[in-house]
Protein backbone atom coordinates (compact mmCIF):
# COMPACT_ATOMS: atom_id res chain seq x y z
CA UNK A 1 0.00 0.00 0.00
CA UNK A 2 2.72 2.44 -0.95
CA UNK A 3 0.17 4.61 -2.63
CA UNK A 4 -2.27 5.25 0.20
CA UNK A 5 -3.82 8.69 -0.19
CA UNK A 6 -2.56 11.24 2.31
CA UNK A 7 -5.64 13.08 3.25
CA UNK A 8 -5.10 15.79 5.81
CA UNK A 9 -2.54 18.13 4.30
CA UNK A 10 -4.50 20.47 2.17
CA UNK A 11 -2.21 23.50 2.67
CA UNK A 12 1.08 21.73 2.11
CA UNK A 13 0.41 20.14 -1.20
CA UNK A 14 2.73 21.22 -3.99
CA UNK A 15 0.99 22.93 -6.88
CA UNK A 16 2.27 23.78 -10.27
CA UNK A 17 0.94 26.45 -12.59
CA UNK A 18 -0.13 29.54 -10.73
CA UNK A 19 -2.29 30.83 -13.56
CA UNK A 20 -6.04 30.26 -13.69
CA UNK A 21 -7.23 27.41 -15.85
CA UNK A 22 -9.78 27.95 -18.58
CA UNK A 23 -12.78 25.62 -18.85
CA UNK A 24 -11.21 23.58 -21.70
CA UNK A 25 -8.04 23.15 -19.61
CA UNK A 26 -10.05 21.95 -16.64
CA UNK A 27 -11.98 19.62 -18.90
CA UNK A 28 -8.85 18.03 -20.39
CA UNK A 29 -7.36 17.64 -16.93
CA UNK A 30 -10.60 16.24 -15.51
CA UNK A 31 -10.98 13.64 -18.26
CA UNK A 32 -7.32 12.64 -18.16
CA UNK A 33 -6.60 12.67 -14.42
CA UNK A 34 -9.84 12.48 -12.46
CA UNK A 35 -12.25 10.26 -14.41
CA UNK A 36 -9.89 7.26 -14.40
CA UNK A 37 -10.14 7.31 -10.59
CA UNK A 38 -13.89 6.92 -10.62
CA UNK A 39 -13.92 3.21 -9.82
CA UNK A 40 -11.80 3.83 -6.72
CA UNK A 41 -13.89 6.84 -5.78
CA UNK A 42 -17.13 4.86 -6.10
CA UNK A 43 -15.66 2.13 -3.92
CA UNK A 44 -14.70 4.74 -1.35
CA UNK A 45 -18.18 6.27 -1.37
CA UNK A 46 -19.90 2.88 -1.15
CA UNK A 47 -17.75 1.90 1.81
CA UNK A 48 -18.48 5.08 3.66
CA UNK A 49 -22.06 5.91 2.87
CA UNK A 50 -25.00 3.72 3.72
CA UNK A 51 -27.60 5.02 1.32
CA UNK A 52 -26.51 3.68 -2.03
CA UNK A 53 -29.11 5.86 -3.74
CA UNK A 54 -27.03 8.90 -2.86
CA UNK A 55 -23.81 7.69 -4.44
CA UNK A 56 -24.31 9.12 -7.94
CA UNK A 57 -25.18 12.49 -6.46
CA UNK A 58 -22.20 12.39 -4.11
CA UNK A 59 -19.91 11.51 -6.99
CA UNK A 60 -21.20 14.45 -8.98
CA UNK A 61 -20.70 16.78 -6.02
CA UNK A 62 -17.13 15.56 -5.59
CA UNK A 63 -16.44 16.32 -9.26
CA UNK A 64 -17.94 19.78 -8.98
CA UNK A 65 -15.79 20.63 -5.97
CA UNK A 66 -12.70 19.13 -7.61
CA UNK A 67 -13.17 21.16 -10.79
CA UNK A 68 -13.99 24.38 -8.97
CA UNK A 69 -10.76 24.03 -7.02
CA UNK A 70 -8.75 22.99 -10.08
CA UNK A 71 -9.77 26.17 -11.83
CA UNK A 72 -7.71 28.12 -9.28
CA UNK A 73 -4.82 25.70 -9.03
CA UNK A 74 -4.16 22.32 -10.58
CA UNK A 75 -3.68 19.96 -7.65
CA UNK A 76 -0.64 17.72 -7.72
CA UNK A 77 -0.76 14.92 -6.81
CA UNK A 78 -4.35 14.49 -7.88
CA UNK A 79 -5.41 11.37 -6.02
CA UNK A 80 -5.05 12.55 -2.39
CA UNK A 81 -6.72 15.78 -3.41
CA UNK A 82 -9.79 14.02 -4.87
CA UNK A 83 -10.14 11.71 -1.88
CA UNK A 84 -9.76 14.51 0.60
CA UNK A 85 -12.57 16.34 -1.15
CA UNK A 86 -14.70 13.19 -1.09
CA UNK A 87 -14.02 12.76 2.60
CA UNK A 88 -14.85 16.37 3.43
CA UNK A 89 -18.05 16.11 1.42
CA UNK A 90 -19.14 13.04 3.38
CA UNK A 91 -18.41 14.81 6.64
CA UNK A 92 -20.43 17.85 5.53
CA UNK A 93 -23.34 15.64 4.59
CA UNK A 94 -23.24 13.77 7.87
CA UNK A 95 -23.20 16.99 9.83
CA UNK A 96 -26.12 18.30 7.87
CA UNK A 97 -28.21 15.18 8.03
CA UNK A 98 -27.33 14.50 11.65
CA UNK A 99 -28.10 10.87 11.11
CA UNK A 100 -24.82 9.36 12.12
CA UNK A 101 -22.38 10.73 14.68
CA UNK A 102 -19.26 12.21 13.19
CA UNK A 103 -17.09 9.59 14.87
CA UNK A 104 -18.45 7.11 12.35
CA UNK A 105 -16.09 8.48 9.74
CA UNK A 106 -13.01 8.59 11.94
CA UNK A 107 -11.58 5.52 10.26
CA UNK A 108 -11.93 6.95 6.76
CA UNK A 109 -8.20 7.48 6.54
CA UNK A 110 -7.47 3.92 7.55
CA UNK A 111 -9.48 2.57 4.64
CA UNK A 112 -7.31 1.29 1.89
CA UNK A 113 -8.58 2.34 -1.47
CA UNK A 114 -7.72 0.07 -4.35
CA UNK A 115 -6.30 2.26 -7.06
CA UNK A 116 -5.91 0.79 -10.48
CA UNK A 117 -2.38 1.72 -11.52
CA UNK A 118 -2.01 1.50 -15.30
CA UNK A 119 0.81 -0.76 -16.38
CA UNK A 120 3.56 0.48 -18.68
CA UNK A 121 2.62 -1.61 -21.71
CA UNK A 122 0.47 0.66 -23.83
CA UNK A 123 -0.17 -2.00 -26.45
CA UNK A 124 -1.69 -4.29 -23.86
CA UNK A 125 -3.67 -1.33 -22.57
CA UNK A 126 -5.05 -0.63 -26.02
CA UNK A 127 -6.20 -4.24 -26.30
CA UNK A 128 -7.60 -4.15 -22.79
CA UNK A 129 -9.48 -1.02 -23.73
CA UNK A 130 -11.21 -2.66 -26.67
CA UNK A 131 -12.02 -5.65 -24.56
CA UNK A 132 -13.33 -3.50 -21.77
CA UNK A 133 -15.52 -1.58 -24.19
CA UNK A 134 -16.98 -4.79 -25.49
CA UNK A 135 -17.65 -6.11 -22.00
CA UNK A 136 -19.41 -2.85 -21.15
CA UNK A 137 -21.49 -3.10 -24.30
CA UNK A 138 -22.42 -6.71 -23.50
CA UNK A 139 -23.61 -5.70 -20.07
CA UNK A 140 -26.19 -3.21 -21.31
CA UNK A 141 -29.85 -4.30 -21.30
CA UNK A 142 -30.57 -5.95 -24.63
CA UNK A 143 -32.73 -3.24 -26.19
CA UNK A 144 -30.33 -0.52 -25.09
CA UNK A 145 -27.41 -2.51 -26.47
CA UNK A 146 -29.17 -2.92 -29.81
CA UNK A 147 -29.73 0.81 -30.09
CA UNK A 148 -26.19 1.72 -28.99
CA UNK A 149 -24.70 -0.80 -31.44
CA UNK A 150 -26.77 0.51 -34.33
CA UNK A 151 -25.94 4.12 -33.46
CA UNK A 152 -22.26 3.76 -32.63
CA UNK A 153 -21.01 0.81 -34.65
CA UNK A 154 -23.36 0.76 -37.63
CA UNK A 155 -23.62 4.56 -37.74
CA UNK A 156 -27.41 4.63 -38.17
CA UNK A 157 -29.59 7.65 -37.37
CA UNK A 158 -32.43 7.68 -34.85
CA UNK A 159 -34.99 7.46 -37.63
CA UNK A 160 -33.28 4.47 -39.27
CA UNK A 161 -33.04 2.64 -35.97
CA UNK A 162 -36.69 3.34 -35.19
CA UNK A 163 -37.67 1.86 -38.55
CA UNK A 164 -35.54 -1.23 -38.07
CA UNK A 165 -36.72 -1.97 -34.57
CA UNK A 166 -40.31 -0.96 -35.16
CA UNK A 167 -40.36 1.48 -32.24
CA UNK A 168 -40.90 5.24 -32.10
CA UNK A 169 -38.08 7.72 -32.54
CA UNK A 170 -38.48 9.13 -29.02
CA UNK A 171 -38.18 5.57 -27.70
CA UNK A 172 -34.92 5.17 -29.61
CA UNK A 173 -33.64 8.46 -28.17
CA UNK A 174 -34.60 7.32 -24.70
CA UNK A 175 -32.64 4.09 -25.17
CA UNK A 176 -29.57 5.90 -26.46
CA UNK A 177 -29.63 8.32 -23.49
CA UNK A 178 -29.90 5.35 -21.13
CA UNK A 179 -27.04 3.66 -22.96
CA UNK A 180 -24.77 6.71 -22.78
CA UNK A 181 -25.35 7.01 -19.03
CA UNK A 182 -24.90 3.28 -18.40
CA UNK A 183 -21.70 3.20 -20.47
CA UNK A 184 -20.18 6.02 -18.39
CA UNK A 185 -20.99 4.05 -15.23
CA UNK A 186 -19.57 0.83 -16.65
CA UNK A 187 -16.44 2.40 -18.14
CA UNK A 188 -15.53 4.71 -15.27
CA UNK A 189 -17.43 3.59 -12.20
CA UNK A 190 -16.68 -0.13 -12.25
CA UNK A 191 -13.30 -1.57 -11.33
CA UNK A 192 -11.22 -2.74 -14.29
CA UNK A 193 -10.90 -6.45 -13.58
CA UNK A 194 -9.74 -7.52 -17.02
CA UNK A 195 -6.36 -8.72 -15.93
CA UNK A 196 -7.86 -11.03 -13.37
CA UNK A 197 -10.88 -11.97 -15.50
CA UNK A 198 -8.88 -12.81 -18.62
CA UNK B 1 -27.79 22.75 -3.99
CA UNK B 2 -25.74 21.85 -0.95
CA UNK B 3 -28.46 23.15 1.35
CA UNK B 4 -31.13 20.74 0.13
CA UNK B 5 -31.92 17.36 1.60
CA UNK B 6 -30.62 14.18 0.10
CA UNK B 7 -33.74 13.17 -1.85
CA UNK B 8 -33.79 16.52 -3.59
CA UNK B 9 -30.08 16.42 -4.27
CA UNK B 10 -30.49 12.98 -5.75
CA UNK B 11 -33.30 14.11 -8.03
CA UNK B 12 -31.31 17.15 -9.16
CA UNK B 13 -28.21 15.08 -9.96
CA UNK B 14 -30.32 12.61 -11.91
CA UNK B 15 -32.01 15.39 -13.85
CA UNK B 16 -28.67 16.98 -14.72
CA UNK B 17 -27.26 13.71 -16.01
CA UNK B 18 -30.41 13.11 -18.05
CA UNK B 19 -30.03 16.55 -19.64
CA UNK B 20 -26.35 15.90 -20.30
CA UNK B 21 -27.24 12.63 -22.08
CA UNK B 22 -29.90 14.44 -24.12
CA UNK B 23 -27.36 17.04 -25.28
CA UNK B 24 -24.79 14.40 -26.09
CA UNK B 25 -27.30 12.41 -28.13
CA UNK B 26 -28.51 15.48 -29.99
CA UNK B 27 -24.95 16.51 -30.75
CA UNK B 28 -24.28 13.03 -32.09
CA UNK B 29 -27.36 12.84 -34.29
CA UNK B 30 -28.88 16.17 -34.97
CA UNK B 31 -27.02 19.43 -34.44
CA UNK B 32 -27.13 23.00 -35.69
CA UNK B 33 -26.08 26.51 -34.67
CA UNK B 34 -29.19 27.06 -32.57
CA UNK B 35 -28.55 23.86 -30.62
CA UNK B 36 -24.99 24.98 -30.06
CA UNK B 37 -26.06 28.33 -28.61
CA UNK B 38 -28.62 26.76 -26.33
CA UNK B 39 -26.13 24.08 -25.29
CA UNK B 40 -23.41 26.64 -24.50
CA UNK B 41 -25.82 28.50 -22.22
CA UNK B 42 -26.72 25.31 -20.39
CA UNK B 43 -23.09 24.28 -20.03
CA UNK B 44 -22.09 27.68 -18.64
CA UNK B 45 -24.81 27.60 -16.02
CA UNK B 46 -22.93 25.46 -13.52
CA UNK B 47 -20.00 23.18 -12.85
CA UNK B 48 -22.50 20.41 -12.17
CA UNK B 49 -23.67 20.68 -15.78
CA UNK B 50 -20.11 20.70 -17.07
CA UNK B 51 -18.82 17.70 -15.13
CA UNK B 52 -21.92 15.65 -15.94
CA UNK B 53 -21.56 16.38 -19.63
CA UNK B 54 -17.78 15.91 -19.77
CA UNK B 55 -18.08 12.55 -18.07
CA UNK B 56 -20.71 11.18 -20.47
CA UNK B 57 -18.89 12.67 -23.43
CA UNK B 58 -15.56 11.10 -22.41
CA UNK B 59 -17.17 7.67 -22.06
CA UNK B 60 -18.96 8.04 -25.39
CA UNK B 61 -15.74 9.08 -27.13
CA UNK B 62 -14.05 6.00 -25.77
CA UNK B 63 -16.72 3.86 -27.42
CA UNK B 64 -15.64 5.23 -30.78
CA UNK B 65 -13.03 2.50 -30.76
CA UNK B 66 -15.83 -0.04 -31.01
CA UNK B 67 -16.44 1.21 -34.54
CA UNK B 68 -13.12 -0.43 -35.39
CA UNK B 69 -15.04 -3.68 -35.24
CA UNK B 70 -17.46 -2.60 -37.96
CA UNK B 71 -15.99 -3.99 -41.18
CA UNK B 72 -15.01 -7.33 -39.74
CA UNK B 73 -17.89 -9.24 -38.24
CA UNK B 74 -16.59 -12.46 -36.72
CA UNK B 75 -17.42 -15.77 -38.30
CA UNK B 76 -18.79 -17.86 -35.45
CA UNK B 77 -16.82 -20.93 -36.47
CA UNK B 78 -13.46 -19.25 -36.94
CA UNK B 79 -13.06 -17.30 -33.71
CA UNK B 80 -12.45 -20.08 -31.21
CA UNK B 81 -9.28 -21.23 -32.85
CA UNK B 82 -7.83 -17.74 -33.09
CA UNK B 83 -8.62 -17.18 -29.44
CA UNK B 84 -6.61 -20.20 -28.45
CA UNK B 85 -3.61 -19.10 -30.41
CA UNK B 86 -3.54 -15.57 -29.06
CA UNK B 87 -4.99 -15.43 -25.60
CA UNK B 88 -4.47 -11.66 -25.34
CA UNK B 89 -6.65 -10.76 -28.26
CA UNK B 90 -10.33 -11.20 -27.95
CA UNK B 91 -12.32 -12.96 -30.61
CA UNK B 92 -13.24 -10.25 -33.04
CA UNK B 93 -9.85 -8.61 -33.32
CA UNK B 94 -8.13 -11.95 -33.53
CA UNK B 95 -10.29 -13.09 -36.41
CA UNK B 96 -9.88 -9.77 -38.20
CA UNK B 97 -6.12 -10.03 -37.92
CA UNK B 98 -6.27 -13.53 -39.38
CA UNK B 99 -8.22 -12.23 -42.37
CA UNK B 100 -5.65 -9.53 -42.99
CA UNK B 101 -2.68 -11.86 -42.67
CA UNK B 102 -4.26 -14.22 -45.17
CA UNK B 103 -5.06 -11.34 -47.47
CA UNK B 104 -1.58 -9.96 -47.27
CA UNK B 105 0.04 -12.62 -49.44
CA UNK B 106 -2.17 -11.56 -52.29
CA UNK B 107 -1.41 -7.89 -51.68
CA UNK B 108 2.29 -8.56 -51.71
CA UNK B 109 2.08 -10.42 -54.98
CA UNK B 110 0.12 -7.57 -56.49
CA UNK B 111 2.61 -4.98 -55.35
CA UNK B 112 5.40 -6.98 -56.95
CA UNK B 113 3.55 -7.40 -60.21
CA UNK B 114 1.63 -4.21 -60.91
CA UNK B 115 2.41 -1.68 -58.21
CA UNK B 116 3.27 1.87 -59.18
CA UNK B 117 6.22 3.61 -57.54
CA UNK B 118 6.23 7.29 -56.53
CA UNK B 119 9.24 9.04 -55.08
CA UNK B 120 10.63 12.41 -54.02
CA UNK B 121 14.24 13.61 -53.81
CA UNK B 122 15.80 15.21 -50.76
CA UNK B 123 13.90 18.47 -50.24
CA UNK B 124 11.04 17.31 -52.45
CA UNK B 125 7.30 17.40 -51.77
CA UNK B 126 4.67 15.81 -53.95
CA UNK B 127 0.92 15.15 -53.78
CA UNK B 128 -0.53 12.20 -55.66
CA UNK B 129 -4.14 11.25 -56.20
CA UNK B 130 -4.83 7.54 -56.40
CA UNK B 131 -7.33 5.74 -58.60
CA UNK B 132 -9.74 5.23 -55.68
CA UNK B 133 -9.87 8.98 -54.91
CA UNK B 134 -7.52 8.79 -51.94
CA UNK B 135 -4.63 11.22 -51.84
CA UNK B 136 -1.12 10.93 -50.50
CA UNK B 137 1.42 13.66 -49.84
CA UNK B 138 5.05 12.59 -49.94
CA UNK B 139 7.59 14.46 -47.85
CA UNK B 140 11.32 14.72 -48.52
CA UNK B 141 13.33 11.66 -49.66
CA UNK B 142 10.39 9.28 -49.81
CA UNK B 143 9.62 6.16 -51.81
CA UNK B 144 6.08 4.78 -51.90
CA UNK B 145 4.70 1.87 -53.90
CA UNK B 146 0.96 1.68 -54.44
CA UNK B 147 -1.33 -1.00 -55.83
CA UNK B 148 -5.01 -0.17 -56.28
CA UNK B 149 -7.32 -2.72 -57.81
CA UNK B 150 -11.06 -3.38 -57.52
CA UNK B 151 -10.35 -5.98 -54.84
CA UNK B 152 -7.36 -4.63 -52.90
CA UNK B 153 -5.92 -1.30 -51.87
CA UNK B 154 -2.37 -1.38 -50.61
CA UNK B 155 0.70 0.83 -50.33
CA UNK B 156 4.22 0.21 -49.10
CA UNK B 157 6.26 3.07 -47.67
CA UNK B 158 9.81 2.02 -48.49
CA UNK B 159 11.30 5.02 -46.76
CA UNK B 160 10.49 8.60 -45.77
CA UNK B 161 7.23 10.13 -44.66
CA UNK B 162 3.76 10.37 -46.15
CA UNK B 163 0.41 11.86 -45.17
CA UNK B 164 -2.54 9.73 -46.23
CA UNK B 165 -6.10 10.94 -46.72
CA UNK B 166 -7.94 7.75 -47.43
CA UNK B 167 -11.31 7.50 -49.09
CA UNK B 168 -12.99 5.03 -46.80
CA UNK B 169 -14.39 1.81 -48.21
CA UNK B 170 -15.33 -0.64 -45.47
CA UNK B 171 -15.27 -3.62 -47.82
CA UNK B 172 -11.75 -2.80 -49.09
CA UNK B 173 -9.66 -1.39 -46.26
CA UNK B 174 -6.61 0.53 -47.34
CA UNK B 175 -3.51 -1.17 -45.96
CA UNK B 176 -0.21 0.68 -45.65
CA UNK B 177 2.83 -1.37 -44.78
CA UNK B 178 6.09 0.14 -43.66
CA UNK B 179 9.11 -1.19 -41.79
CA UNK B 180 7.42 -4.61 -41.48
CA UNK B 181 4.32 -3.15 -39.84
CA UNK B 182 0.89 -2.48 -41.22
CA UNK B 183 -1.59 0.35 -40.85
CA UNK B 184 -5.16 -0.45 -41.81
CA UNK B 185 -7.35 2.54 -42.45
CA UNK B 186 -10.82 2.59 -41.00
CA UNK B 187 -11.83 5.92 -42.54
CA UNK B 188 -8.92 8.11 -41.93
CA UNK B 189 -6.29 10.82 -42.30
CA UNK B 190 -2.93 9.74 -40.98
CA UNK B 191 0.78 10.40 -41.17
CA UNK B 192 3.30 7.57 -41.57
CA UNK B 193 7.02 7.98 -41.13
CA UNK B 194 9.40 5.08 -41.60
CA UNK B 195 13.11 4.38 -41.55
CA UNK B 196 14.79 0.99 -41.76
CA UNK B 197 13.00 -0.66 -38.86
CA UNK B 198 10.91 1.95 -37.16
CA UNK B 199 7.46 3.13 -37.99
CA UNK B 200 5.67 6.15 -36.60
CA UNK B 201 1.97 6.59 -37.28
CA UNK B 202 0.10 9.72 -36.28
CA UNK B 203 -3.66 9.68 -36.61
CA UNK B 204 -5.17 13.05 -37.48
CA UNK B 205 -8.77 12.12 -38.17
CA UNK B 206 -10.96 9.01 -38.21
CA UNK B 207 -9.85 5.57 -37.11
CA UNK B 208 -6.95 3.33 -38.04
CA UNK B 209 -5.47 0.11 -36.80
CA UNK B 210 -1.76 -0.58 -36.55
CA UNK B 211 -0.33 -4.09 -36.42
CA UNK B 212 3.28 -4.93 -35.89
CA UNK B 213 4.47 -7.96 -37.74
CA UNK B 214 7.97 -9.00 -36.82
CA UNK B 215 8.97 -12.56 -36.09
CA UNK B 216 8.41 -11.98 -32.39
CA UNK B 217 5.17 -12.86 -30.71
CA UNK B 218 2.67 -11.84 -29.63
CA UNK B 219 1.73 -9.60 -32.46
CA UNK B 220 0.89 -6.08 -31.30
CA UNK B 221 -2.27 -4.36 -32.41
CA UNK B 222 -3.52 -0.90 -31.59
CA UNK B 223 -6.63 0.90 -32.72
CA UNK B 224 -5.94 4.61 -32.97
CA UNK B 225 -8.24 7.55 -32.42
CA UNK B 226 -7.34 11.11 -33.43
CA UNK B 227 -4.32 12.45 -31.56
CA UNK B 228 -2.83 8.99 -31.07
CA UNK B 229 0.75 8.44 -32.13
CA UNK B 230 2.13 4.93 -32.46
CA UNK B 231 5.84 4.31 -32.66
CA UNK B 232 6.71 0.75 -33.58
CA UNK B 233 10.14 -0.83 -33.83
CA UNK B 234 10.94 -4.53 -34.25
CA UNK B 235 11.12 -4.85 -30.46
CA UNK B 236 8.24 -2.79 -29.23
CA UNK B 237 5.21 -0.69 -29.90
CA UNK B 238 4.16 2.30 -27.85
CA UNK B 239 1.06 4.44 -28.03
CA UNK B 240 0.79 8.00 -26.80
CA UNK B 241 -1.72 10.79 -27.13
CA UNK B 242 -0.73 14.22 -28.35
CA UNK B 243 -2.64 17.46 -28.10
CA UNK B 244 -3.79 18.80 -31.45
CA UNK B 245 -1.33 21.70 -31.46
CA UNK B 246 1.53 19.21 -31.49
CA UNK B 247 0.03 17.40 -34.45
CA UNK B 248 0.08 20.74 -36.27
CA UNK B 249 3.87 20.73 -35.81
CA UNK B 250 4.23 17.22 -37.20
CA UNK B 251 2.21 18.14 -40.27
CA UNK B 252 3.86 21.53 -40.84
CA UNK B 253 5.96 20.24 -43.74
CA UNK B 254 2.78 20.05 -45.80
CA UNK B 255 2.68 23.86 -45.67
CA UNK B 256 6.37 24.10 -46.53
CA UNK B 257 7.51 25.04 -43.02
CA UNK B 258 8.98 23.23 -40.06
CA UNK B 259 7.64 23.95 -36.58
CA UNK B 260 9.68 23.12 -33.51
CA UNK B 261 8.22 23.11 -30.03
CA UNK B 262 10.78 22.76 -27.24
CA UNK B 263 13.07 20.80 -29.48
CA UNK B 264 16.79 20.40 -28.75
CA UNK B 265 18.89 22.27 -31.30
CA UNK B 266 20.64 19.05 -32.38
CA UNK B 267 17.28 17.38 -33.05
CA UNK B 268 16.09 20.43 -34.98
CA UNK B 269 19.26 20.31 -37.08
CA UNK B 270 18.68 16.61 -37.79
CA UNK B 271 15.13 17.46 -38.88
CA UNK B 272 16.41 20.24 -41.21
CA UNK B 273 18.98 17.85 -42.62
CA UNK B 274 16.25 15.57 -43.87
CA UNK B 275 15.46 18.32 -46.38
CA UNK B 276 18.96 19.39 -47.45
CA UNK B 277 22.00 17.79 -48.97
CA UNK B 278 24.22 20.40 -47.30
CA UNK B 279 24.03 19.26 -43.69
CA UNK B 280 23.82 21.50 -40.64
CA UNK B 281 26.22 20.54 -37.86
CA UNK B 282 25.94 22.06 -34.37
CA UNK B 283 29.57 22.30 -33.20
CA UNK B 284 28.94 23.40 -29.61
CA UNK B 285 27.62 20.48 -27.53
CA UNK B 286 26.04 22.84 -24.98
CA UNK B 287 24.18 24.73 -27.68
CA UNK B 288 23.13 21.41 -29.24
CA UNK B 289 21.20 20.50 -26.12
CA UNK B 290 19.36 23.82 -25.79
CA UNK B 291 15.65 23.73 -26.43
CA UNK B 292 14.06 26.16 -28.85
CA UNK B 293 10.57 26.76 -30.16
CA UNK B 294 10.55 28.14 -33.68
CA UNK B 295 8.01 28.44 -36.42
CA UNK B 296 9.82 29.88 -39.45
CA UNK B 297 7.74 31.27 -42.26
CA UNK B 298 10.24 30.42 -45.00
CA UNK B 299 10.16 26.93 -46.42
CA UNK B 300 13.30 24.97 -45.69
CA UNK B 301 12.86 23.48 -49.12
CA UNK B 302 13.84 26.83 -50.66
CA UNK B 303 17.48 25.97 -50.01
CA UNK B 304 17.01 23.02 -52.33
Amino acid sequence: MADTPEIDREGERPHHQGADMTAPDVKAWFVREVLPMEAALMQFLHHNWRKSGDIADLRQDVYVRVCEAAQQKIPDPVKPFVFSIARNLLIDRLRREQVVPIEAVSDLDALGVAIDVPGPDRAVMARDELRRLQIALDRLPSRTREVVTMARIDGLTGREIAARLGISEPAVSQQLDTGMRALANLLYGEPADLRRGA
Amino acid sequence: MRGTNSEEARAIADEIEARAAMWLRRRYWDWNADCQTEFDVWLDESWAHRVAFWRLEAAWERTERLAALRPMKPEPSGTTQSNKNRPFLFGIVASAAAVIVLGFGAVWWQLQSNGKTYSTLVGGHKTITLADGSSVELNTDTVLRVAISPTQRAATLERGEAYFQIKHDATHPFVVSAAQHRVTDLGTKFLVRADADNLQVTLVEGLARVETSGEWLPRHTAVLVPGDVVVASPESMSLRREPTRKLVGELSWRQGVLVFNRTALADAAAEFNRYNRTKLIIADPVAAGRQRSVSPSAAPATTR
